[in-house]
């Protein structure tokens, strides 16, 4: 299978009035075409910035992308014109947002929001676009689906305004959808059902999809490849087995340890990862996690490790990766 | 949606029959009374004069004979009425009656005139007056608004921002006298005082001079004088609230989508920013025809701002009635046509 997208380099700063904000620090990593790839990472990791850098979503100023390339399909999406870029959006890569409350226009129907990307990008006419939105609205599980096209998002629950917006972003067919934390606003059973509804879509219609989460339980069902972002650099890459099995960042194997387990046996405790998540206006030179490091040496608070391949697949950001090696998470 | 706009009427009954209690109460306990003049006038003159309209029966009595004459349509048999009992509806009835019904009374200060000849004639020329200068404000206070909040921080919004503090902080009475200065005196483009619309109207205010020229050379001098002020205000709420819009996600979410900035703005920026705008409209505009006293004093246009303040230095109850109670009808109005707007706006906003 080919690269549907090759991320290098990719830099993403915050000017603002309290100094540089550093939230995407250079990171390269690729996707092939329909394969799911899982960004995990704390509030303030950078997972949000990436992936809105990939759409150019950034809110110029402040915010700026001051490097990388981003290949999708072969072509660097960071040099494409804003029209073309415009082309790009909604039809090859769609997004859906982590707020399905405040993520559709309050004053326009839902039928109408649907239809709106399918006459932009397939030239639909309204009759067309009514039909197939009605479809796809079906096809995400919402039931009634031609009676609810004239409804305004109010009239829908949380869940169901988030299968609108997958719907919205499936609309035009794309080769790879962005989920950005599309469960974190809703309660846990109905984030189990937007998970298995994205699972179930991609195997109808074979998109690539990034997901976005901090909760590692998500991914370990859906995707096949883990990304686990710190401080705005990728720590760690693996397959997402290889990343449960035998994760080699202490990063990493802490997210792990904090997650409770059915066979931890009674009285098990979670452990947590001590300190707090880095400012990113002054990140420290090094390893931004290496304050809250308990394998911490001496290079860690002078450079930042490179991204090394430890493994098929497996590409560890550490100074101190031996250290870790066999760990498992619960051993402490 | 229409059981509402009936029921905002009902309201307005209640609200225009305390506020004409209120104002009767005020009024009367102000000192001196129409007929108080420098130079006193014989008793017996004054006990005349009071008989003839009232003014000799106790205040309650007063009130409800006002009430009376306003509200309740009556039946007589002249065909040539007095001046004091000349009404607004006047049906002539088989058998030589006729029903009469609204009822303001007279005006003592300029007593040839009634409150409803000053309704007739004066009233619509504010509207007029009042009407263009919201649709001026309007078209110059929503797109500076609009080009500030898109062009944040650059030399657009700077400039947009300058012009309205410039607006706000510009009195009419400076404001219209510049105006004359320049395009009437020195340009001579424009007459500098008058009105080119005369009574009567058709549909109570619309001037049968609508489509000439020489209707609107009079207007745009004064109603750009009274619009810019509250141009001034509209661009300001417009940038406020539009810069708002643009940071929420359901923005984001149509940028997203690959719609064009210029349809993400008007589209899905605008309508949302606009229910806050359209808020004040409503009370902006009785505002503007409450306060078009002094544009209408400075372009010598006849109009009714002169009544509402003369009318309360004269003592002349029936019209400082009349004043009142027309602009808080004005101002009952133009509300519920700001909640129908609303409704119309917003869907998550339903009144049944």
């Amino acid at each position: 299978m080919t690269n549907l997208l090759e991320v290098r380099g990719l830099k993403t700063q915050f000017f603002t009035q309290n100094g540089i904000v550093r939230a995407v620090n250079g990171i390269s990593y690729t996707l092939k075409e329909g394969e799911c790839l899982g960004i995990v990472g704390e509030s303030g990791s950078g997972k949000s910035v990436n992936v809105l850098s990939l759409m150019r979503l950034i809110p110029t100023p402040p915010g700026k992308i001051v490097g990388g390339e981003v290949l999708f399909k072969g072509e660097d999406l960071m040099l494409l014109p804003m029209d073309e870029m415009r082309r790009i959006r909604g039809a090859e890569i769609a997004m859906i947002f982590q707020e399905p409350m405040t993520s559709l226009n309050p004053v326009l129907t839902i039928g109408f929001q649907v239809e709106e990307a399918l006459k932009l990008h397939k030239g639909m006419d309204s009759k067309a676009a009514r039909e197939r939105t009605a479809e796809l609205l079906t096809l995400v599980g919402i039931p009634n689906a031609i009676e609810r096209l004239d409804d305004y998002p109010h009239q829908f629950s949380g869940g169901m305004r988030q299968r609108v917006m997958i719907a919205m972003g499936l609309s035009c067919d794309p080769a790879l959808l962005i989920a950005d934390e599309p469960t974190t606003a809703l309660d846990v059973t109905i984030q189990a059902q937007i998970v298995d509804l994205v699972k179930e879509l991609r195997k109808k219609l074979g998109m690539a999809v990034i997901w976005i989460t901090h909760d590692l339980g998500v991914i370990a069902g859906l995707a096949e490849r883990v990304i686990v972002m710190y401080g705005g650099y990728i720590m760690e890459e693996a397959l997402v087995k290889e990343l449960y099995a035998r994760p080699r960042h202490p990063y990493t194997i802490g997210l792990l340890g904090s997650l409770p387990r059915l066979d931890a046996g009674e009285g098990a405790k979670l452990t947590s990862v001590r300190g707090q998540p880095p400012n990113l206006v002054n990140l420290p030179d090094g390893c931004p996690f290496a304050p809250r490091c308990d394998f911490v040496g001496e290079r860690c608070t002078q450079k930042m490790p490179p991204l090394e391949e430890i493994g098929p697949g497996h590409r560890v950001a550490c100074w101190e990766k031996e250290k870790t090696e066999g760990m498992k998470p619960h051993a402490r | 949606m229409g059981r509402y706009i009936v029921q905002r009427f009902l309201w307005m009954f209640i609200v225009l029959f305390v506020i004409s209690m209120i104002t009767f109460a005020m009024m009367h306990a102000v000192p001196g009374g129409p007929f108080t003049q420098e130079k006193a006038l014989p008793p017996e003159i004054i006990a005349n004069l009071e008989k003839r309209y009232h003014l000799n029966e106790p205040y309650w009595k007063q009130y409800l004979l006002y009430i009376d004459n306003v509200m309740v349509p009556h039946i007589s048999k002249d065909a040539a009425p007095e001046m004091v009992d000349e009404a607004l509806v006047e049906i002539s009835l088989p058998g030589g009656n006729y029903l009469r019904w609204i009822n303001f009374g007279p005006s003592y200060s300029s007593r040839s005139r009634t409150v409803n000849d000053i309704f007739r004639e004066q009233l619509p020329v504010s509207i007029q007056l009042g009407v263009i200068s919201m649709v001026v404000a309007i078209t110059i206070g929503l797109p500076l608004g609009v080009i500030s909040a898109l062009k944040q921080n650059t030399i657009w919004d700077f400039l947009g921002m300058s012009v309205a503090i410039f607006g706000v902080s510009m009195p009419v009475v400076a404001m219209g006298p510049i105006l004359i200065w320049i395009f009437g005196v020195a340009l001579k483009w424009l007459p500098p005082t008058g009105w080119g619309a005369k009574p009567p109207f058709t549909l109570f205010f619309i001037p049968n001079t609508l489509g000439s020229w020489d209707f609107w050379k009079h207007t745009l001098m004064p109603a750009f004088a009274v619009g810019t002020g509250y141009s001034a205000i509209i661009a300001r709420l417009t940038r406020a609230s539009l810069l708002q819009v643009i940071h929420e996600d359901y923005i984001r979410t149509a940028r997203a989508k690959g719609l064009s900035e210029r349809i993400v703005t008007t589209r899905h920026a605008l309508r949302n920013a606009l229910i806050p705008v359209v808020t004040i409209l409503g009370p902006m505009f009785a505002g503007v025809l409450t306060g078009l006293f002094v544009v209408e004093q400075v372009f010598g246009i006849p109009g009714m701002g002169k009544y509402f303040i003369t009318s309360i230095t004269n003592r002349d109850y029936p019209v400082i009635m009349g004043a009142i109670l027309m602009y808080a009808f004005f101002l009952v109005i133009s509300n519920v046509f700001v909640d129908i707007t609303y409704a119309w706006l917003d869907p998550r906003i339903r009144y049944d």
